[in-house]
C-alpha cells in the first residue's frame, strides 16, 4: 500500500516537471515579454534594463532552473500587467474558484446520484423519464449559454439573484469566502448551477447505467434470494458496487470543474483564477499563464493520486492486486 | 405424505414477450418430503431453473407465475406479498446459485454478509450473529474459519466459495434448500465434496433440497428421487435407482442411454435425434412428439397426464392402457 502511495507519487512529480518544462517555454515562444511591458517610444537602453531587471538576458538552462526552484516553492515572478507578484495575485484569487468548484462539485455528486439511482430503481416512472430528457439537455448545451440562460430568467426577468460577481465576502486569514454572508450564497447560486449542470448530468447518467448493470449480477440475485430487505439490497450492495467508477469519474471531473471555471467565471464575471487567466491570455500576460497552468495540473495529478488512493479504500480486491504488484 | 415439506401443484410460469407469452413451464407439479433429496434434471431450457426460482418467488418481470400453487410445509407462498415472502426467502428457503465467483459481493467480507443474513432473518446480536457465522464456516468445511471470516470473497477459491454461498442458504436453518446448479461451475474434484457437503448437510438437519442440474452423474450420487422435465413439463418422475435403471418415459429413456459408461469402447456417443422445441413453438400434444420414435396419432393431438407406474410417474400415452384396451 504504502510503496504504492509512493510510486504513484513518484509518477506525479513526474507528470509536474514535465508540466514545468511546457510552461517555461511559453516565457520562449510566445513573444518578447518586454515589448508587453514597454511602450512604443520606450528608448531601446531602458528596453535592456526591463530585460536585465527580469532575468531574462541569462542563458535558457539558467533561467529554466531559476524558474523551476522558484515554482517549487511557489513563486511565480511578477505579473507582467500588475506588476504584482503572480503567486500573491492566484493566491487572492484562488478561495473564489475553489468555493465555485467545490460547491459545483457537491451539487453535482448529490444530486447526481440521488437522480441516478433514483431513475435506475423506478426506471418506469415519469420522473425517471423526466431525468432522463433534462440530462439530455445538460449534456449537449454550452456552459455559457446556461449561464445567460439562468441570468436573464433568475437575474433580469426575476431579479431574484445577482448577475455578477461573489457578493459580501468574509476574510479569514488568506481566505475569503462568500458561505457566511446572504448575499454572498446567493451569489454562489447561479454559478455553482452553471459549473456543475454538466457533471450533474454525468453523474446522473452513470450512476444509473451503473446501477442498472449491478442490479442484474449474480451477488444482487443472491441477496435478495437471501431474504435482505429491499432497501439492504440497493443501497447496502447496489450503490456501495456503483460507486467504484462514480468516484474516478468524479475525482477527474472536479480538475475539469476548476478547470473549465474559466468559462463560468467570465459570464459571471466571478473574481477568481479563471477570470484571472482569461486577462491574461487577452494581455499576453505570461507568468500568470505559466502559473495557471502550473497550478491546474498540480490540482489534477493531486486529485488523480487521491482517486487511485481511495479507489483502493472501497474496493478490497484492488488492495490485494496492489499488494502483490508491490 | 405427511412431512411434505414443498408441494409444487400445477405451476405455470409465463414470459410476456414482443411475440405473445411463451410459457417456460407448463403444469409441473411434485412434492419433496422432510430430508428428501430432489434432483431436478432435463436439458438446457427445459424449465429447471425457472422452477426453483418460482419456488423462491424470485422470477423477474416480464415473468410471472401465470397459475398453480406453491405450499411450503402447509403455507401457499406463490401469491404472499412481496415483503412477506421476502421473510420466507433466506429464512425458510435457502436458494444455492450456479456460479460461486459471481455469488458473493465483492465489497464486503465474507463474514459480514453472513451476519448481515443472519441478523436479517434472527433476532441475534451481532456478536452472537458472528459466533453463528463462524461454526457455520466451520460447518460446511472451511479451515480456520475464525480467520476466514474477516477475508474478501476474491480471496476464496472456486470451491471454498460455493461452501461459503451454502453457509449464507443455510444460516437460518431453512426448510428447504434451492440448490441450481451447485456443481456447475466448480472442477470435478471439488464438485463431489460439495455435493456431499449439500447431502450431509440436508441429512443432519432435515433440510428438503432441491438439486437442479443436467448432470446425471450427481442426480444418482446424491438424490433420493429425480424428476425429468421437458420443455416445461415432468416428464417422469420418481426415485432415482427406478428412473435410472428403468426408465419409462421415452425422453428418459432417451437421456439415460446418453449417459457415457466406461466400459463403452470406441462407439458413437448415443444422442436424441432432433433437440427441445423453443419456447414460442411447443407442438400440440406431447411435446416431445415429434423427437419420440414410438410416437402414435393420439401423442400429436391429446396431452398426455401424469400416470402412475409403481413408485414412478410418467407422463406419456404409451402407459395408458384404457384407450388401448378399448381398441383392442
Amino acid at each position: 500500500m504504502l510503496a504504492f502511495t509512493l510510486r504513484r507519487a513518484v509518477q506525479a512529480i513526474g507528470v509536474m516537471f514535465a508540466v514545468g518544462i511546457i510552461a517555461f517555454s511559453m516565457f520562449r515562444f510566445a513573444g518578447d515579454p518586454v515589448n508587453q511591458i514597454v511602450s512604443i517610444d520606450t528608448p531601446a537602453a531602458e528596453r535592456e534594463a526591463v530585460r536585465k531587471s527580469l532575468g531574462l538576458d541569462d542563458p535558457v538552462p539558467v533561467q529554466f532552473v531559476r524558474y523551476f526552484a522558484d515554482a517549487a516553492q511557489f513563486k511565480f515572478g511578477v505579473s507582467y500587467q500588475f506588476r504584482q507578484p503572480v503567486s500573491a495575485l492566484l493566491m487572492e484569487r484562488m478561495p473564489a474558484t475553489l468555493e465555485l468548484a467545490i460547491c459545483a462539485t457537491v451539487f453535482a455528486m448529490v444530486l447526481g446520484i440521488l437522480m441516478g439511482v433514483y431513475s435506475a430503481l423506478k426506471r418506469d416512472t415519469v420522473l425517471a423519464k423526466l431525468f432522463q430528457a433534462v440530462s439530455l439537455i445538460g449534456i449537449s448545451l454550452p456552459t455559457f449559454l446556461i449561464g445567460i440562460l439562468l441570468i436573464y430568467l433568475f437575474a433580469v426577468t426575476l431579479g431574484w439573484l445577482p448577475s455578477f460577481g461573489r457578493g459580501e465576502v468574509v476574510r479569514l486569514g488568506w481566505w475569503t469566502t462568500g458561505l457566511l454572508t446572504l448575499s454572498g450564497l446567493k451569489a454562489l447560486i447561479m454559478p455553482s448551477i452553471t459549473l456543475g449542470l454538466f457533471q450533474m448530468t454525468l453523474i446522473m447518467r452513470l450512476v444509473r447505467a451503473e446501477m442498472l448493470e449491478v442490479l442484474r449480477t449474480d451477488y444482487i440475485r443472491f441477496a435478495r434470494a437471501r431474504g435482505l430487505t429491499t432497501r439492504a439490497v440497493h443501497f447496502g450492495h447496489a450503490l456501495k458496487n456503483t460507486l467504484i467508477p462514480v468516484i474516478t469519474v468524479a475525482g477527474l471531473q472536479f480538475g475539469s470543474v476548476i478547470a473549465f471555471s474559466i468559462i463560468t467565471e467570465t459570464v459571471f464575471q466571478w473574481p477568481g483564477m479563471g477570470l484571472l487567466f482569461v486577462q491574461a491570455v487577452q494581455n499576453v500576460d505570461i507568468p500568470i499563464m505559466a502559473a495557471y497552468l502550473l497550478m491546474v495540473s498540480l490540482i489534477f495529478v493531486t486529485i488523480n493520486l487521491v482517486v487511485d488512493i481511495l479507489y483502493t479504500v472501497v474496493d478490497p480486491r484492488l488492495r490485494a492486486t496492489v499488494g502483490r504488484a508491490a | 405424505m405427511t412431512d411434505t415439506v414443498l408441494s409444487v401443484r400445477n405451476l405455470q410460469v409465463e414470459f410476456a414477450s414482443r411475440r405473445g407469452t411463451l410459457r417456460a413451464i407448463d403444469g409441473v407439479s411434485f412434492d419433496i418430503a422432510k430430508g428428501e433429496v430432489l434432483g431436478v434434471v432435463g436439458e438446457s431450457g427445459a424449465g429447471k431453473s425457472v422452477t426453483g426460482l418460482a419456488v423462491i418467488g424470485l422470477i423477474d418481470p416480464p415473468g410471472r407465475i401465470a397459475g398453480g400453487e406453491i405450499h411450503l410445509s402447509g403455507l401457499r407462498i406463490d401469491n404472499l406479498p412481496p415483503d412477506e415472502m421476502r421473510r420466507v426467502r433466506g429464512k425458510r428457503i435457502g436458494m444455492i446459485f450456479q456460479d460461486p465467483l459471481t455469488s458473493l459481493n465483492p465489497l464486503y467480507r465474507v463474514g459480514d454478509q453472513i451476519v448481515e443474513t443472519i441478523r436479517t432473518h434472527l433476532n441475534l446480536s451481532e456478536t452472537a450473529a458472528r459466533r453463528r457465522a463462524i461454526d457455520l464456516l466451520a460447518e460446511v468445511g472451511i479451515p480456520a474459519p475464525d480467520k476466514r471470516i474477516d477475508g474478501y470473497p476474491h480471496e476464496f477459491s472456486g470451491g471454498m466459495r460455493q461452501r461459503v454461498v451454502i453457509a449464507l442458504a443455510i444460516c437460518a436453518e431453512p426448510e428447504l434448500i434451492i440448490a441450481d446448479e451447485p456443481t456447475t461451475a466448480l472442477d470435478v474434484s471439488v464438485q463431489a465434496q460439495i455435493i456431499s457437503l449439500i447431502k450431509r448437510l440436508g441429512r443432519d438437519h432435515g433440510t428438503a433440497v432441491m438439486l437442479v442440474t443436467h448432470d446425471m452423474g450427481v442426480i444418482a450420487e446424491t438424490s433420493d428421487r429425480v424428476a425429468v422435465m421437458y420443455a416445461g413439463r415432468v416428464a417422469e418422475i420418481g426415485p432415482v435407482q427406478d428412473v435410472v435403471k428403468n426408465p419409462l418415459h421415452p425422453y428418459a429413456k432417451g437421456l439415460m442411454g446418453a449417459i457415457p459408461t466406461l466400459a463403452g469402447e470406441d462407439k458413437r456417443l448415443v444422442q436424441i435425434p432432433g433437440s427441445m422445441p423453443r419456447l414460442s413453438a411447443i407442438p400440440r400434444g406431447c411435446s416431445f412428439n415429434p423427437r419420440c420414435a414410438l410416437a402414435f396419432d393420439r401423442c400429436r393431438v391429446d396431452r398426455p397426464e401424469p400416470l402412475r407406474q409403481g413408485a414412478q410417474s410418467v407422463a406419456c400415452h404409451l402407459y395408458d392402457k384404457a384407450p388401448a384396451e378399448s381398441a383392442a
